[in-house]
């Protein structure tokens, strides 16, 4: 990682890596113990192991030419690859023991750090940001360089990016195993951690912005709209929802500045649009690069693209209320919520035509490229999983579906049929790109990880949905007599084959995810010196 | 139209602007009305924040995430309303923070659960669900039984006085006598904490042994503190049936 900065960038790198590790035995030696001082501990050692790296490439004199120039900047995207690869075998490896946990539960081991309710956010987070967070970061390097001609504004920064960012994600990880959470959904890591966050993502968002003004071409691409909108509104919401006081400087634990209703909807707004712009526009980002390029044809519709990139962005803001049906909010946000909800589907649905009429006169390389197909089932599932959103959010029928596992068959006919999909699609076309060669080094193994997610995702969604109707359906069945006809642990009961059924679907998804990853690591390491023709080529850069 | 965003797109700082504008709209409309409009967030006058005990508990319910499993909000919908008791109202959980509404049940509802089952039936069901229900998919807490840490609930206390929760000094400096005293019916300090946040409370060694206070006292406290802190949820609906 070292060889491509010049020993200025070099003496910058190590003060900065000596400075985390200088933060961390601050935080360490404050809180002395508890879960703040080990993530201390952890940013003292990611501190010291950056240092003795850069530190050792200071007295090597290999500096990279004035030809650094000529080149688009890669090493940080192989990186982000590697570590989107790791966290989706750790989270999905998590989310397939949960699945077992919830009809197996006498095998949760007799003490706190692996108990159900610690994992949960661990699977969650380690999917989402994990996963999700690092193949965003990733691509995005690289669809912001190709669509603009320029190099990425910073030889430091990107890994500052990356590795802040997985810092992060760890200290999330581990954090919960400790005990240590806010409760909110999809933003449990603590104040110091949220905090961390925001100076990751405002190095991110400056590197991005100074880049993108780089560009030579004069129009901004469609994915990098989506891209940037994904930055931007994460930042919002995430600041927003995580205003916290912590009870000391010292410990970890905080009480959110927002209470009660006010609590819940700020909540569900966050909830609600860390899937719009986290699991949806970002990857709409990745979809109009990736697919395009792949299938070789031009995005179908420019006007189509206009409209539903501002769709997206206007209506979701709106939607989060929709989490909240028949609760304590009051009825007038309801209605909004659900209104914007199922207009929300005009947007939507116009995103994933315009990706599959791209595929028009391409179809024999939908039939013949597991990759492609990879990103076709992501549009239609993309397409399947917001006509569902929409439905469910329409009042009567959040009634039913509110509280059972119908909200989480219909969360991961999004995410593994959408938000994987397109990253697996992504990434088999950019390591191959990556590594220098033409074709990942187990062709044939793409065909069969495409089978076993396809397969996993429909045995998960499918029981999933059968589990949630059913759930529904018999909590609010009356007898004859106008009692409620089944008590809570008979619906309990009744979950269980759908339960062992999803577990079998994931652990198929899983299965598939690992040979990704087996095939990914393969082709790096075996990474040959071919030039790819059919790259972009780089504009001339300003001197440095 | 298209001509105006065609030009837009060559704006970098212009795409950003237009962006946080166009997302910050429904936002706006949607939250801040909830911050000024008082029927929202009417506050029951008999409600009553949380002992330091019970607080505690709270916490160690968020600690072990049982939020993931359990709600604590029960929809204004008649199975509800059968199944748990009176639908929940915004000003119970005026003083949460955060709200533990959930989104998923796993396992019943909570929002109702106070005075439903005794102390001994919840100790033995956190212990081992199995003993209790056979065919439970809850996860067992042993560990429960430890004892309590007890370093920051003078802290948590005074954060939320803070953040607007009705704790007075008096409260804040006593919490750690407070919450011992919850656990132990036969101690001297149990007038003073009845005085502090009424009769209402329960006070009894939760866990069956008044000599030691553990993670168990806090959370069967806080379990059979839910729903109980106001009983204007129980009001409205036997106004609502009346009528
Ligand atoms: C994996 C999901 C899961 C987690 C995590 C979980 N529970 Fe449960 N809980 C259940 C299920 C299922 C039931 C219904 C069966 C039973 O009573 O054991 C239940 C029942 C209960 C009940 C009885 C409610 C009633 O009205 O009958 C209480 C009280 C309870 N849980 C408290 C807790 C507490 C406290 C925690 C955290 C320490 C917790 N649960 C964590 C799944 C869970
Ligand atoms: C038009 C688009 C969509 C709409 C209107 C929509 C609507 C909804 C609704 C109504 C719920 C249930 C809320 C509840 O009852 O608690 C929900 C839950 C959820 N949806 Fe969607 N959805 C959409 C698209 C997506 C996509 C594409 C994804 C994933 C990539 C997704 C991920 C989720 C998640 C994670 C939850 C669960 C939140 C939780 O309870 O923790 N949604 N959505
Ligand atoms: C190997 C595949 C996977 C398995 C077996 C799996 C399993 C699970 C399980 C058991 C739960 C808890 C459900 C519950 O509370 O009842 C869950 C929740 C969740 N998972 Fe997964 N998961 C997988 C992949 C993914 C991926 C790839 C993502 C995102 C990119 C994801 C996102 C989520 C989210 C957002 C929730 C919370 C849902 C909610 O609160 O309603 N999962 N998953």
């Amino acid at each position: 990682m070292t060889d491509t900065l010049t020993l200025e960038e070099r003496r910058i790198a190590l003060c900065l890596s000596v400075a985390l590790a200088f933060l961390g035995l601050i935080m360490a030696a404050a809180a002395q113990r508890g879960v703040m001082a080990l993530h201390g501990g952890m940013a003292i050692a990611v501190g010291l192991a950056l240092a003795f790296i850069v530190g050792g490439s200071m007295y090597s004199n290999i500096e990279p030419g004035r030809d650094r120039l000529t080149h688009y900047y890669d090493a940080p995207i192989k990186f982000g690859i590697i570590m989107t690869l790791v966290w989706a075998v750790v989270g999905m490896g998590v989310g397939v023991w949960l699945a077992a946990l919830m009809f197996w539960p006498e095998a949760t081991p007799l003490w706190p750090a692996t108990s159900y309710g610690r994992l949960r956010p661990v699977h969650t987070s380690g999917v989402i940001f994990g996963f999700g967070g690092n193949a965003l970061i990733a691509t995005s390097f690289y669809v912001l360089q190709r669509t603009t001609r320029a190099r990425l504004a910073g030889a430091i920064s990107p890994w500052f990016v990356l590795i802040g960012y997985n810092l992060f994600c760890l200290w999330a990880a581990t954090g919960y195993l400790m005990g240590s959470t806010q409760s909110k959904e999809y933003a449990e890591p603590e104040w110091y951690a949220d905090i961390w966050l925001v100076v990751v993502w405002l190095t991110y968002f400056t590197l991005y912005i100074r880049t993108l003004m780089r560009r030579v071409e004069p129009h901004i691409y469609v994915a990098n709209w989506y891209y940037l909108a994904f930055i931007l509104v994460v930042a919002i919401l995430h600041i927003v929802n995580n205003i916290a006081i912590p009870v000391s400087w010292t410990h970890a634990e905080s009480f959110p500045v927002w209470a009660g209703v006010q609590d819940a909807m700020i909540q569900w707004w966050y909830g609600h649009n860390a899937v719009a712009f986290f699991l949806t526009a970002g990857f709409l980002g990745m979809l109009y690069y990736f697919l395009p390029v792949r299938a070789q044809r031009p995005i179908w519709s420019y006007r189509l693209s206009i409209l539903s990139f501002w769709g997206i962005v206007f209506f979701y803001m709106w939607a989060g209320s929709h989490h909240l049906h028949y609760t304590a909010l009051p009825y007038w946000v309801q209605t909004l919520g659900m209104t914007f909800s199922v207009m929300l589907l005009v947007p939507s649905w116009a995103s994933a035509g315009n990706a599959i009429a791209t595929l028009n006169g391409a179809w024999h390389k939908v039939r013949d490229d597991a990759t492609l197909r990879f990103m076709f089932v992501a549009a239609v599932f993309y397409g399947l999983s917001t006509f569902e959103g929409s439905f469910l959010a329409i009042r009567p029928v959040n009634s039913l579906s509110h509280y059972t596992d119908w909200t989480v068959g219909h969360v991961h006919s999004g995410t593994l049929g959408w938000v994987a999909m397109i990253v697996f699609g992504a990434i088999y076309t950019l390591v191959p790109k990556l590594s220098g060669r033409e074709h990942m080094a187990w062709p044939q193994a793409v065909e069969w990880h495409f089978w076993l997610a396809i397969a996993g995702t429909l045995i998960y969604v499918v029981s999933l949905w059968n589990a949630g109707i059913t759930q529904g359906l018999m909590w609010r069945a009356y007898d004859e007599n106008g009692a409620l006809s089944y008590s809570f642990i008979e619906t309990v009961e009744a979950m269980l084959p759908y339960y062992a059924a999803r577990t079998l679907g994931g652990a198929l998804f899983l299965a598939g995810a690992i040979l990704c990853a087996l095939n990914c690591r393969v082709t790096m390491r075996t990474a040959a010196e071919r030039v790819d023709a059919t790259d972009r080529p780089l504009a001339l850069q300003p001197a440095e | 139209m298209l001509k105006l965003h065609y030009n837009l797109e060559k704006i970098s700082m212009g795409l950003v602007g237009a962006i946080i504008v166009v997302a910050s709209i429904g936002g706006l409309v949607e939250i801040a009305p909830l911050f000024t409009i008082d029927e929202t967030v009417e506050i029951p006058d008999d409600l009553r924040p949380h002992t330091p005990l019970e607080l505690a508990g709270r916490e160690i319910y968020i600690r072990e995430g049982c939020y993931a499993c359990h709600s604590q909000m029960v929809r204004s919908l008649a199975d509800e309303i059968d199944r748990y008791g009176p639908y929940s109202l915004a000003g119970e959980s005026a003083w949460d923070r955060p709200m533990l509404w959930g989104s998923k049940r796993t396992g019943p509802d909570l929002a109702r659960v106070g005075g439903k089952y005794s102390d001994a039936w919840h100790v033995a069901h956190l212990v081992d669900p199995r003993q209790v229900i056979p065919v439970s998919i809850m996860p067992a807490y042993p560990w429960l039984m430890r004892p309590l840490g007890t370093e920051l609930v003078e802290r948590n206390l005074a954060t939320l006085a803070g953040l607007g929760v009705p704790y007075d000094q008096d409260m804040i400096d006593n919490a750690l006598v407070d919450a011992r005293a919850q656990s132990q019916p036969d101690s001297d300090a149990t007038s003073d904490l009845i005085a502090r946040y009424g009769d209402d409370i329960a006070v009894r060694a939760f866990d069956g042994n008044p000599r030691q206070l553990t993670e168990m006292d806090a959370v069967v406290a806080y379990l059979q503190s839910i729903g109980t802190l106001t009983d204007a949820a129980k009001t409205i609906l036997s106004q609502e049936d009346g009528s």
